[in-house]
């Protein structure tokens, strides 16, 4: 029982980073219908960043609150956050606006954010080389939560930001005029124009949004394993097993679906090998299709 | 006479296909205007290229007294117009308040005033202010996605069919409910299939065949203009 409850421990954490990055990538779907293939890319492309700044201009500081980093990450956290929403909007006005404008389909759209992606991958090699790498080196101790039960502070740290930008996330969506007008967009994005939003205005909101939850999913997924670029890009399938688990373009659905998947596929190695614990997500992904097709909570923001 | 819109040998269509073609029609504040005619005549076309939604190929389009042509929607609901589509005319996982804050966007004061007003004139959504939208029934969306185009005070409201889908009741309901807006100082202009139910309800009616103004008159005339009658409201000549 003790082995389970860690893996669950361990599945929450990992849900965490699935379901933040899945959150993003419903987001930007539910305005711009286009499933953003660079997301995974884009979420690396943060721990690079953070990486930068932390290590590379060694801003990182002593210790703090027994995490293995110190308030350099938080300062990186935040400068990502920012960087990453200013870098998603102009992805969006270089090559995605103009795609829309053409009307391409679906699938131009996809495999361009594809291409966009494997840039990302190649530029980021380039200046920092094809090795994994550690924000903070060095084997990083864990805690009990009770008896042999095991959580290692920067986990605590990976689950309390979750929960924090889940609420941030919350409030703006359903307590602002921007959060109304987004899930709006969303809905019907024509009847949105002919209320008097501007539907481009919108998208560069949501555009940041998203880039904001990529950058701390990215981050968290850096402090959590290793710093290497092609972390973000294997986590790209989970992540829309994710969002179609929860109903595709619902942010709270994205959330626990991240959750689903990160356990049953953590939990699973209880019994068959760790090899195999990709799989199990999508054989719940595949089974919940036939059975539920518009995912667990609806297609709704 | 207070013309608060004027189309000025409008052209316009999809792509490079003209649909409308030099249609010039013009709407007074507090009046009811009806467009009927055929399917494929252009009638939805017309308000589309009106509020923006489509280009323009040719002539004008005034409202209050101002060219509103190129402008994109947002700006012309920003000038006081409003447009009710037929389908998909609210937002279903919106709750109905929410749809409405969705149709005050633009609105920076009074707007529990304005809220207040809706809520009066449709007391049925009142009740239901929590739910989502999509809970609504038929009848019930239509009067949200009225409440919702008239969030801003529009002076001029542009109704896609307003009684498609609509059991015969739900339909007068509507038909009452357009007049009392319009009672307001709104001027309606709308298409509708139900030609007849909706000619009745108006002032004046232009018919639209094959993209063209085929006949403009006060809607009583139409009504009992026989061969309009027969050819466009299927009303049979008795024997």
């Amino acid at each position: 029982m003790e082995e389970i409850l860690q893996l669950v421990v361990f599945g929450i954490v990992i849900g965490s980073i699935i379901g933040l990055g899945s959150m993003g990538l419903t987001l930007s779907y539910g305005i711009t219908k286009f499933a953003n293939f660079a997301h995974g890319d884009i979420m690396s492309l943060a721990m690079y960043i953070a990486y930068f700044i932390v290590v590379d201009l060694g801003l990182m500081g002593p210790t703090v609150f027994s995490l293995s980093f110190g308030w350099g990450m938080f300062l990186a956290i935040a400068v990502t956050i920012i960087l990453l929403a200013i870098f998603s909007i102009a992805i969006d006005k270089l090559i995605y606006k103009k795609l829309r404008r053409d009307k391409s389909n679906i699938v131009t759209m996809a495999i361009a954010s594809l291409g966009v992606g494997i840039i990302i991958r190649a530029v980021v090699t380039m200046f920092w080389g094809p090795f994994a790498r550690n924000f903070v080196p060095g084997i990083h101790e864990a805690v009990p939560i009770t008896g042999n039960i095991l959580i290692k502070p920067d986990q605590i740290f990976i689950i309390a930001l979750t929960i924090v930008v889940t609420i941030v996330m919350y409030y703006l969506l359903y307590h602002t005029k921007l959060g109304k007008a987004m899930r709006a967009t969303a809905d019907n994005p024509d009847l949105a124009a002919v209320s008097g939003i501007n539907i481009n205005n919108i998208l560069a909101y949501t555009w940041a949004i998203t880039g904001a939850l990529t950058a701390v999913a990215g981050i968290m997924l850096g402090i959590q394993a290793q710093v290497y670029i092609n972390l973000g890009f294997n986590l790209l399938l989970p992540m829309f097993a994710a969002v179609i688990l929860g109903g595709i373009g619902n942010p709270w659905g994205a959330l626990i679906g991240g959750f689903v998947v990160a356990i049953s596929s953590e939990v699973s190695t209880a019994w068959i090998a760790t090899g195999y614990k990709p799989a199990v997500p999508f054989v719940i992904l595949i089974i919940m299709l036939i059975v539920r097709p518009r995912g667990i909570f609806g297609s709704n923001i | 006479m207070n013309k608060i819109l004027e189309t000025m040998n409008l052209t316009s269509g999809y792509g490079d296909i003209t649909i409308i073609d030099n249609i010039s029609i013009y709407l007074e504040s507090s009046e009811i205007v009806t467009i009927i005619g055929p399917n494929g005549a252009g009638k939805s076309t017309l308000l589309k290229a009106i509020f923006g939604m489509l280009p323009i190929f040719n002539g004008d389009v005034k409202f209050k007294e101002n060219s509103i042509a190129g402008r994109n929607p947002s700006e012309i609901v920003s000038l006081g117009a409003s447009f009710v589509p037929q389908t998909e005319n609210i937002f279903p996982s919106l709750s109905i308040t929410e749809n409405l804050e969705i149709g005050g966007y633009q609105r920076s004061d009074n707007f529990q005033e304005q809220l207040d007003k809706m809520f009066q004139l449709f007391p049925e959504l009142a009740k239901k202010s929590n739910e989502k939208a999509s809970n609504l029934s038929g009848g019930q969306r239509q009067s949200l996605a009225l409440a919702r185009a008239l969030m801003l005070d529009p002076v001029m409201l542009l109704l896609d069919e307003p009684s498609a889908a609509l059991s015969p009741v739900m339909r007068q309901f509507i038909f009452e409910k357009i007049k009392e807006i319009a009672a307001l100082g709104v001027g309606i202009l709308m298409i509708e299939q139900n030609a007849e139910e909706a000619l009745r309800q108006s002032d004046r009616g232009y018919v639209l065949a094959g993209g063209k103004i085929a006949f403009h008159d006060t809607a009583q005339a139409i009504l009992a203009n026989p061969e309009v009658g027969q050819l466009f409201l299927g009303i049979q000549k008795e024997k």
